[in-house]
């Protein structure tokens, strides 16, 4: 009666709970380091981040950001230092989400939200410029644009990267804070949830072996 | 005189008549059509229930009006007719395969009353009528023949097409259904025999006390016509005719807009066509009980669409569960064991109606019939594999012991030492 087995195995596949989700109506949350689109953070008191280095421009493998610098006004700056990004554009037709930008960025001005859901239906707007990508000059928050669709509470993770690696990729700075504060947010707590985790895992493994052995 | 059994037009036909036949035709045409929408929208998503998934459920409530959706796109897209087509032909093929579709669906009877020998004569604006568009005397023998036209639609879409794909899907699909076709008449043919009629009607009232032919045929007729059917469908595991992997869609890879539709539609026509055939011959049709006196003239067709969706589900589930047969493997099944043994059955079934009729002792006859069934058997066997020894031999004189892979997979898997 092997042959009737597999019936009974699709018939049971009826009754069982579904695992696919109607997606534009339910999502599932998202990890919080998710590559989404970039934003141009801010300093907490408003000034812009980005210097106008071009390192961005020079790391980025699809080549979809274009970036001119220019040199802050004396009497009104734009960014703390001697330059400020004059220019900055990225065409979202291009970019792979790879987040090199962001590894190459000296000032952490640009990092990636969550944010990837945007379904643009002209070309043009595929190009995001310095506007849309600055965050807001109030709240710190990104420019919703019309296309995109957000749901609650996604915009807030908008450097989730910085804080998810020890400083200089060195495991002994765990935990240690070596970003600047972000205009809206303050300096942010660093994330511990990986770490803790491994360590916890490891510790309840070594306590099995301990208990099996004795 | 062919449609007389029927008792409207015992008595001559006039106007009325006349306005009931067309409604009657009308309300069948009304009622194919949307239930082949329905039809889709349930296999789409009983699959995808069994596959785990949710399946279609935006367009109306739960997805039931996805087919419309589909249909709707369809009608508005372009009609391609390839620079190699034989046009005339091309074009009239979809026809030829809707037509049959619909017509063959005329001598099922969906509901009338079966009680205390009434005969399933309902009564319909004064006049007594059977709830069937036709009842021939040559009931089943219509149907027959309507599949079989429908074969020359299928056949004639993917040669006037110009294609190799279509050419080869059609090829495969006059093969497959006119070998299965040969199954499925001889599991027909034992339901002639213990009805001893051809006509639907009749069929039913033979089975009305529940004497279901399922079991006076003894069960092998109705898994034959079950699984000749399912071929006759090109549905899974038999859908060898529109192979995706092999053929891109078979047969009606050059077809699009309505015309595609028209296939798609005569596809699903056909399984319900089937399933309701089924349900006539082997299941007593619409003949059952009637639970709630007020709504008598409801019950039969209830229990005839109850028995239909019964099928229509395990059609699904074949298709759900099986993977497709390989094409050598689909005409084993056909020619060396369905033909055989429908055929071996019904010699059984009719020695036993004679055995019955002229007295003789049950027993010995029943003995006899099986050891005769089971020596033709073994003979049958025996032939098979001889031949294919033979086979095997003169590959391996031909080609050196390369020429068929073995059965554990892999070719010429033990002759490896020969080759160094």
């Amino acid at each position: 009666m092997g042959y009737l087995r597999g019936f009974v195995v699709t018939f049971r596949k009826l009754f069982e709970k579904r695992v696919t989700i109607p997606y534009p109506e339910q999502k599932r949350p998202k990890p919080d380091r998710l590559h989404g689109r970039h934003v141009l953070s801010r300093y907490e008191d408003g000034m812009e981040k980005c210097i106008g280095c071009e390192l961005c421009a020079a790391v980025c493998p699809a080549d979809c950001i274009y970036v001119r610098g220019a040199d802050n006004p004396v009497d009104d700056p734009v960014s703390p230092g001697e330059r400020f990004g004059f220019v900055y554009e990225i065409n979202y037709l291009r970019c792979i989400h790879c987040d090199l930008c962001v590894e190459a960025c000296p000032t952490e001005a640009i990092t990636e939200t969550k944010l990837f859901e945007f379904s643009f239906t002209n070309r043009s707007d595929a190009i995001y410029t310095k506007d849309d990508l600055l965050v807001d000059a109030e709240t710190g928050r990104p420019q919703h644009l019309p296309w995109e669709d957000w749901r609650e509470g996604e915009d807030a993770a908008t450097s989730a990267w910085m804080r998810a690696t020890s400083p200089s990729g060195d495991a002994s700075r765990v935990g240690q804070v070596a970003w600047s504060g972000e205009l809206g947010y303050g300096v942010r707590q660093p994330e511990m949830g990986q770490l803790s985790e491994v360590g916890a895992e490891a510790d309840a493994h070594e306590a099995d072996a301990d208990a099996g052995g004795s | 005189m062919i449609l007389a059994v029927d008792p409207l037009l015992v008595d001559g036909v006039d106007l009325t008549v006349a306005l009931i036949v067309l409604l009657k035709a009308g309300l069948a045409f009304v009622f194919l059509l949307v239930s082949v929408m329905l039809v889709i929208w349930f296999e789409r998503k009983l699959l995808s229930d069994m596959q785990n998934r949710i399946g279609p459920d935006v367009a109306g409530p739960w997805g039931i009006l996805q087919t419309l959706a589909d249909g709707i796109k369809l009608f508005f897209k372009e009609d391609l007719l390839p620079t190699n087509a034989d046009r005339v032909v091309f074009r009239l093929a979809p026809y030829l395969s809707i037509v049959p579709a619909f017509v063959a669906f005329a001598i099922v009877p969906v509901g009338g009353d079966f009680r205390d020998g009434a005969g399933g004569v309902v009564s319909m604006f004064g006049r007594s009528t059977l709830l069937q568009v036709a009842d021939p005397p040559v009931g089943v023998l219509f149907f027959l023949a309507l599949s079989s036209v429908a074969v020359y639609g299928v056949m004639l879409a993917g040669w006037s097409s110009g294609s190799k794909y279509p050419l080869l899907g059609s090829v495969r699909a006059s093969a497959q259904m006119i070998s299965y076709e040969a199954a499925l008449s001889l599991a027909i043919a034992t339901v002639f025999l213990t009805s001893g009629s051809l006509s639907t009607n009749e069929i039913v009232i033979g089975q009305v006390a529940a004497n279901w032919n399922i079991l006076a045929t003894g069960l092998v007729p109705f898994l034959i016509f079950l699984i000749a059917g399912t071929a006759e469908l090109n549905r899974p595991p038999f859908d060898l005719v529109e192979a995706e992997q092999e053929l891109v869609g078979g047969f009606h890879t050059e077809y699009s807009s309505i015309r595609f539709a028209m296939f798609y539609l005569a596809e699903f026509m056909n399984m319900i066509t089937m399933s309701a055939i089924a349900v006539t011959l082997f299941l007593g049709g619409p003949a059952g009980p009637v639970l709630y006196e007020p709504v008598a003239w409801l019950w039969p067709t209830l229990w005839f669409f109850l028995k239909v969706v019964a099928f229509l589900f395990t059609f699904v589930w074949l298709r759900a569960t099986l993977p497709r047969f390989r094409y050598d493997q689909l005409m084993d099944l056909g020619w060396k064991v369905l033909i055989p043994a429908a055929l071996g059955w019904f010699l059984l079934i009719a020695t036993l109606d004679i055995a019955r009729d002229s007295g003789w002792p049950i027993l010995p006859v029943v003995l006899i019939g099986v050891l005769v069934l089971w020596a033709g058997a073994a003979l049958l066997a025996g032939a098979v594999a001889k031949a294919r020894a033979d086979r095997r031999d003169e590959a391996d004189d031909l080609f050196g012991g390369y020429g068929e892979p073995s059965p554990t997979g892999g070719a010429g898997g033990d002759d490896r030492s020969r080759r160094t």
